[in-house]
């Protein structure tokens, strides 16, 4: 078990997400960055799903009831655990007594804490996730606070097998995607159903602004400034699907994409949707930064994932091999 | 049928079927051709109970005229897997509304029906006659979206649509029995709602910890009874 001491708000119980009840009007949920969740599973031999604590608000503490390894993955940060550093993309373990605490990220939104055995709340619909909206899923449907107790599970890996190493985070690991010298963080789409209802000039200016990530953005999507995109004839859209990554255009404007907490349906015109290789590195993306999205084909889309699942394989083989030595 | 590409190529007849288009490499939208009617929406109904059964469709979401596909893994042939969708379409029977027939009981108006009065004034009817009319009606489940468990029913009497606020109410309760444009519905969550609040049902919509946790379905019916009358 784990006992919150420190959690100012939105921090949240997280696994991969709630797979196959958007028909019953559920959004999926999930971790921001996946990428970071299954690599901090994967360090400690968990499932990739297993459950963790997505943190997006600081400082962050917590002490542990009982030995426990643990990881921590995704946005660089500082820790401490009983007073001493601890490395980010670092598994080791605590004692029990141990109290953990992490500052606000030098760069990135979301620190994910992953445990040996994964957090042990019950499954609901399938999955661990919060569910903020309906009140559901992790710890009683709600975000974490301190004096919360967090039961953790029996560890599938050796609880004697060796701990205190780390890998390098996927932004360095996997070549050619880390960030222009401009500070831009450019994402990659595909073009979306409502695409060719937008003139060419709006489509061009799609395309060059640089839009920045509004203070009014949250897991349930990241809303854009920068410029206005207009149809020359408005269009009602049926209420349809929509998943984590499309990039919606309201009536006034300014561009949304939905993100993990995002409705189930939507009813505003798409001009594109984010593809899945890059929509980690935008759950990292905080309210301020600026993106610039570029368009890849749907074939170009599908392999740009080859990296990232690379990358989580060979950190996992590694981790294995390591803990077992 | 265009999939984003500017070269997709074209299949079967382009006025009657439905559009096609990718959202990223694990959704497809399917959308029906036409206006909004039953019949195609009982068409979206059976293709998304045929498609859920095919390999690597992880659901099928139902909306209102459309049908997400939501997928495991990228489809390896994305212009096959869409010409067998529109010749599935062309083929396939429709479903009819022959779901399960859900009974609500309503307390109509009273503190929590607070848009009743707005309602009548609009439709230039009596607070009664708005009730008689929205309990009179029978109503469709089209779809189940926006919330956990919220369908959007279909069949309200024109004389009583009423459009969506442009201002919602901040914290509209979980039960109140709602206007929206030309839908009716049942709030399932207390939250801010545009919809117009003409009365209130305490029955319990959605239970995450059922294996089917919405109380409604597509293709469901709906009737709701006047339990009481706040004026």
């Amino acid at each position: 078990m784990i006992e919150i001491l420190t959690s100012p708000a939105f921090n949240t119980i997280q696994d991969l997400g709630r797979h196959g009840a958007r028909r019953f009007g559920v959004s999926t949920s999930g971790a921001m960055d996946p990428v970071a969740l299954a690599a901090g599973n994967a360090l400690l031999g968990n499932d990739d799903n297993a459950a963790g604590i997505e943190i997006q608000t600081f400082p962050f503490r917590l002490r542990f009831s009982a030995d426990t390894a643990f990881a921590l993955t995704g946005a660089d940060h500082d820790a401490t655990l009983a007073g001493s550093a601890v490395r980010p993309w670092w598994c080791t373990r605590a004692k029990a007594g141990d109290v953990l605490a992490i500052t606000a990220p030098r760069r990135g939104a979301r620190v994910y804490m992953t445990f040996g055995g994964g957090i042990d709340v019950p499954r609901v619909l399938g999955s661990r996730s919060t569910h903020l909206r309906g009140g559901f899923g992790g710890l009683e449907g709600r975000t974490l606070q301190a004096g919360d107790v967090v039961p953790i599970g029996n560890s599938p890996s050796s609880s004697d097998g060796r701990f205190d190493f780390g890998v390098a985070p996927p932004d360095v690991a996997i070549a050619g995607i880390a960030s222009a010298d401009d500070r831009v963080l450019r994402i990659r789409v595909m073009r979306a159903g409502e695409y060719d209802l937008f003139s060419e000039a709006m489509q061009a200016s799609f395309w060059t602004t640089r839009w920045k990530i509004s203070a009014r953005s949250d897991r349930g999507g990241y809303r854009l400034i920068g410029g206005k995109l207009t149809l020359d004839a408005p269009v009602e859209m049926r209420s349809h699907g929509v998943v984590a990554g499309v990039v919606q255009v309201p009536p006034a404007g300014e561009p949304i994409i939905q993100m993990s907490d995002a409705n189930t349906a939507g009813g505003y015109p798409k001009m594109a949707a984010v593809i899945q290789a890059d929509l980690w590195r935008l759950g990292q993306a905080t309210p301020g930064s600026v993106i610039a999205f570029s368009e890849v084909s749907y074939q170009d889309a599908v392999a740009a994932m080859a990296p990232v699942n690379d990358y989580l394989v060979k950190l996992r083989a590694t981790a294995d091999l390591y803990r077992a030595l | 049928m265009s999939i984003n590409q500017p070269n997709a190529p074209f299949v079967g007849t382009i006025e009657k079927s439905p559009k096609i288009s990718l959202i990223g490499t694990l959704a497809m939208l399917v959308e029906a051709p036409g206006d909004f009617d039953l019949l195609q929406q009982g068409r979206i109904w059976a293709l998304a109970d045929a498609v859920s059964t095919w390999p690597n469709v992880q659901e099928a979401v139902i909306g209102v005229t459309n049908v997400m596909l939501v997928f495991e893994q990228p489809p390896a042939d994305i212009g096959m897997l869409g010409a067998a969708i529109v010749e599935l379409w062309h083929r396939l029977p429709g479903r009819k509304a022959d779901g399960k027939l859900i009974e609500i009981p309503v307390v109509y108006g009273g503190e929590l029906g607070f848009d009743l009065p707005a309602v009548a004034k609009r439709a230039g009817l009596s607070e009664r006659d708005v009730i008689r009319i929205h309990s009179e009606g029978e109503y469709t489940v089209c779809a189940v979206a926006s919330s956990p468990g919220f369908g959007y029913l279909h069949g309200l009497d024109p004389r009583i649509h009423m459009p969506r606020k442009s201002v919602p109410s901040l914290n509209m309760r979980a039960g109140s029995v709602t206007i929206g444009g030309m839908q009716t519905g049942v709030a399932v969550l207390t939250s801010p709602n545009g919809w117009n609040a003409i009365g209130w049902a305490s029955v319990a919509m959605f239970d995450p910890s059922s294996e089917q946790p919405s109380l409604m379905l597509p293709g469901d019916r709906v009737k709701f009874r006047i339990d009481r009358i706040e004026l």
